[in-house]
Formats: C-alpha cells, sequence, structure tokens
C-alpha cells in the first residue's frame, strides 16, 4: 500500500497534509483498497465547525456505507466537488486528485494525536 | 467454527482475489472489482465459483415419495432433461428454501440448495420422504459448481463442450463431456444474463476453471458482482429477500408455486389469500448514487413502512435500488418513500421488477 511521507494519518484511515493553519485530508490508498469500488461521496458544507475524530463525511462503495470522520477540530475552509461528481477518484488517486475537503485548523496541538507515516505503515503491519 | 475452503481457493488466491465469509464458507468477494466485474458479465463472460452451494441427488418417484409434496413446482409434468426453479415451504408456508429441481431420469432428480440451508434442506427431506423405495443423497462434499454467465458465453461453452450446447432451452440441461467427463451443463443462472451452470467433480474443477480462463472473453467474477448482477434483476437472495418468515406470497413469487396439485404450505397460503397479505416485496430505485442497504428503515408519510432487505449501487442504471417488504396499501409503483439509517437519509421511488431489463437471458 502506498502510505506517502510528509502526511499524517489517523486509526481511521484518514490522511492529513498541513500547510500553515490548513489540513488538507482525505482517506489512504489502504481504506480505497478496503472499501473497494466508490460510488458515493457526501461532503459537508462550507464554515462548518468539525470536532477531532467526529464523524464529517460519508463514503459509499458497492458494499457498505462508510464514515469519514475529521482528522483535527476546526472550520471546514474547502471540499473537493470533483469527487462528488466523480466518486472513482477516490480510487484512483486518494492522496492527490480524490483528496475530500480543507480544514481551518483551531487546535494545533492535536496532531500530536495523528502517526507519521513510518508509524502508520507499522499500524497497518500490525492491523492486516 | 472455521470457514470452509473450495477445491478452488488457491485459484482465487493466486488471481488476487479479496475473500470473505459466506454461508459457513471463505468465498472470493471480488478479484479486479465489483463494478468492472458487473459489466464484463453484462457484455462478455464471466465464470463463478459456486462450490458453495449444495447439491442433493434423490431416487424416487414424485408422487409415491412425497418428493412432489415437498416442492411447489408440478414435479409429476417435468419433462426430463428440465429444470424448474422451486420452493421447499414449511407447514406456515415460510420458505425453508429456494432450489433448483433438475429432472434427471423418469425418477431421478437432483435438487441444488443454497450453502447456509444445506443441513437444514436436508434433514426436512429426510424428515418428509418416504423410507421405501428412496434413496436421498448429499453430493454437495464431491460435486463442484461452476457458474458461466454472459451473452459471450454460449459461444465459450461451444468451443469446451461440443454444439451440443447450442440445444439447451432456457431452464434445459444434459450431459456433456468435458475433460473426458460426464458433467450436467444446464441453461440456468443468477445474473439475467444468457448463462450456464456445471456440474464437475471436485477433482476436476481447477482444470474446468482454468479451461474457461484461458479463453480471453472470460473473466473470474466473485460475489459481489453476482449480488449486484441478480439484485438489478430482481432475483432473491435466500436470508435476506426470502427466509422461513416469508412465504411467496408477500415475496411476489407465486408463479413458482403450483396451486392445482397438494404440497406442504399450501393450506397456510390459501387461508393467507383470503385474509390478504400486510406486507408485499417492492422494489425501489434511489434518486442518486446513493445505495439502500439491508436494514435501513423505509418511511413514506413519516411512518415507518418497512425495511430494506437488499441494497446496493446499480452499475447498469447508475443508481441506487433496493428491495424490501413495504405495507400493502403504500406498494404502488411511483410511490415516494425515504430511507433511514442514523444520519442517511435517501429518497427514493418504488419501480417495476426487474431493474433492468435489457439481459441476454433468452437469447
Amino acid at each position: 500500500m502506498n502510505v506517502p511521507e510528509g502526511l499524517f494519518y489517523t486509526k481511521e484511515h484518514e490522511w492529513v497534509k498541513i500547510d500553515g493553519n490548513l489540513a488538507k485530508m482525505g482517506i489512504s490508498d489502504h481504506a480505497q483498497h478496503e472499501l473497494g469500488d466508490i460510488t458515493f461521496v457526501e461532503l459537508p458544507a462550507l464554515h462548518v465547525q468539525c470536532k477531532q475524530f467526529k464523524q464529517i463525511a460519508i463514503i459509499e462503495s458497492v458494499k457498505a456505507a462508510s464514515d469519514v470522520y475529521a482528522p483535527l477540530s476546526g472550520k471546514i475552509s474547502a471540499v473537493n466537488k470533483q469527487v462528488v461528481a466523480n466518486p472513482e477518484l477516490v480510487n484512483q488517486s486518494p492522496y492527490d486528485q480524490g483528496w475530500l475537503l480543507v480544514i481551518e485548523l483551531t487546535e494545533e496541538s492535536q496532531l500530536a494525536n495523528l502517526m507519521d507515516a513510518e508509524t502508520y505503515k507499522n499500524y497497518l503491519k500490525e492491523n492486516l | 467454527m472455521e470457514n470452509k475452503k473450495t477445491p478452488l481457493f488457491e485459484q482465487h488466491n493466486k488471481l488476487g482475489a479479496k475473500c470473505a465469509p459466506f454461508g459457513g464458507w471463505l468465498m472470493p468477494i471480488q478479484y479486479e472489482g465489483i463494478i468492472n466485474e458487473h459489466q464484463w458479465t453484462r457484455n462478455n463472460c464471466a465464470v463463478f465459483d459456486i462450490c458453495h452451494m449444495g447439491e442433493f441427488l434423490i431416487q424416487a418417484d414424485a408422487l409415491s415419495s412425497n418428493l412432489d409434496k415437498i416442492l411447489t413446482q408440478n414435479l409429476v409434468g417435468m419433462p426430463l432433461k428440465t429444470c424448474r426453479y422451486g420452493f421447499m415451504l414449511n407447514d406456515n408456508a415460510g420458505i425453508i428454501d429456494d432450489v433448483i429441481i433438475y429432472r434427471i431420469e423418469q425418477n431421478k432428480w437432483m435438487l441444488v440448495v443454497n450453502a447456509a440451508t444445506q443441513a437444514a434442506d436436508f434433514e426436512h427431506l429426510r424428515k418428509n420422504l418416504a423410507r421405501n423405495n428412496v434413496k436421498l443423497e448429499n453430493v454437495s462434499n464431491s460435486l463442484a459448481k461452476l457458474d458461466l454467465q454472459g451473452p459471450l458465453s454460449r459461444d465459450v461453452l461451444v468451443a469446451i463442450a461440443g454444439e451440443g450446447i447450442l440445444k439447451l432451452d432456457y431452464y434445459a440441461f444434459d450431459y456433456f463431456s468435458v475433460l473426458g467427463e460426464n458433467i450436467i451443463i444446464s441453461r440456468t443462472g443468477y445474473t439475467g444474463e444468457l448463462g450456464f451452470e456445471l456440474y464437475v467433480n471436485n477433482d476436476k474443477v481447477i482444470e474446468l476453471w482454468n479451461l474457461l480462463l484461458e479463453n480471453k472473453k472470460v473473466k473470474p467474477a466473485g460475489l459481489g458482482a453476482r449480488d449486484t448482477l441478480r439484485l438489478e434483476v430482481g432475483y432473491p437472495l435466500y436470508g435476506q429477500d426470502i427466509n422461513q418468515k416469508t412465504t411467496p406470497l408477500e415475496a411476489g413469487l407465486t408463479s413458482f408455486v403450483d396451486m392445482k396439485k397438494d404440497f406442504i404450505g399450501k393450506t397456510a397460503i390459501e387461508k393467507k389469500q383470503k385474509q390478504g397479505l400486510e406486507k408485499k416485496l417492492c422494489c425501489f430505485q434511489t434518486e442518486s448514487r446513493r445505495a439502500p442497504r439491508h436494514d435501513y428503515e423505509i418511511f413514506a408519510n413519516n411512518q415507518k413502512i418497512g425495511i430494506v432487505t437488499s441494497g446496493s449501487y446499480s452499475p447498469s442504471l447508475g443508481c441506487g435500488i433496493g428491495m424490501g417488504y413495504l405495507e400493502t396499501q403504500i406498494t404502488a409503483i411511483g410511490t415516494e418513500i425515504i430511507l433511514l439509517l442514523e444520519n442517511i437519509k435517501i429518497n427514493a421511488k418504488v419501480v417495476k421488477r426487474p431493474f433492468y431489463q435489457k439481459g441476454s437471458l433468452r437469447a
């Protein structure tokens, strides 16, 4: 599974890319592989508040509907309309074109609750 | 209890399949992806490992053995080398299983049953069949089953089993010489496409599987695609859409029940017919790509009117589709319903069965 360096990861298999006070997020390659063909993505409205590890979006695959959790607390500052129109982008490009949303951070200290690439790789190994 | 593995388990691993438990078996759910496998079956030809299903051989005179009473189809009138879809019912007309009946000879039958119900089916037969002049044998552990489905399946099979395949009508079968063995091939399936089911001994099934896959028109497909394919044509899945608590009446499957003969459950059906039905199995379609899912609640006019028994995204229609039991007075085509589970709310409409009507089934 592809686990790019420089990103942070959650136990629920979301990734985050930090850029100043903005956090872009999506689901990991492992997560998209596990879900299989993704057929629907529901994203929150702009400016909605989100809380770390609370549900923020829904992804449906052929087999199941799954919650996506906010990796960090903050306010939604952008959503990827491309994945709503083309949910398969999440399968094809989970870290790039398949990103889901951007959070404007309120509590940077929460980063300590996330894993770096190395730790996430080990986490995947242990949980397979 | 550990899940059983079919003789093809290693082949699935080699092909990179994702496997998961189904009916007590570890089965391939998908190889390259459910949607690709679904479309490939609709447009070309796919092979499915269906070894988990059970097969019983019965040597019996239909009437004197009571076999005709155990099944809802009229066995006496069945021509040789044909199959019928029908049910085994309990006294309340609840469905013990949905089965395919094969008439091999005048007094020789094969029943093809679901994996999870196999033991209960066998027990029901053993209990209700006459003792004398009857032989009931469970051959599930030695007989493998492959389904070859899709508009190109006939061409693929002619190359392997000969031109006799061309003579098989819908729901007919015969013996064909394949890999040096005489095997049953029937023109049946669970996808809505032209297709065949092949019954071969376990020790030949790997060879047959690989022989079929040598043809580049054939790809393996898993139970994931099998489920979306069957749902698009409105076929029920035992354990989800039908079970011991539902009858063929509510499920809309009375065309597979012969009311002109006697069978276990008939009295209960007649009683229900008089009383009228409280619920009916209906098909519905969502207005988006969101899918109904098993156990979502169904609402109309702010009242709970049912529950989803099967649901999925439909690769052919590009929207969500599902089936579920609705209160009878709210089942008209076009009725608007809402599907709910926690934070999920989906608008849907009652539609006609089947969802997908362009299948090559009778081609």
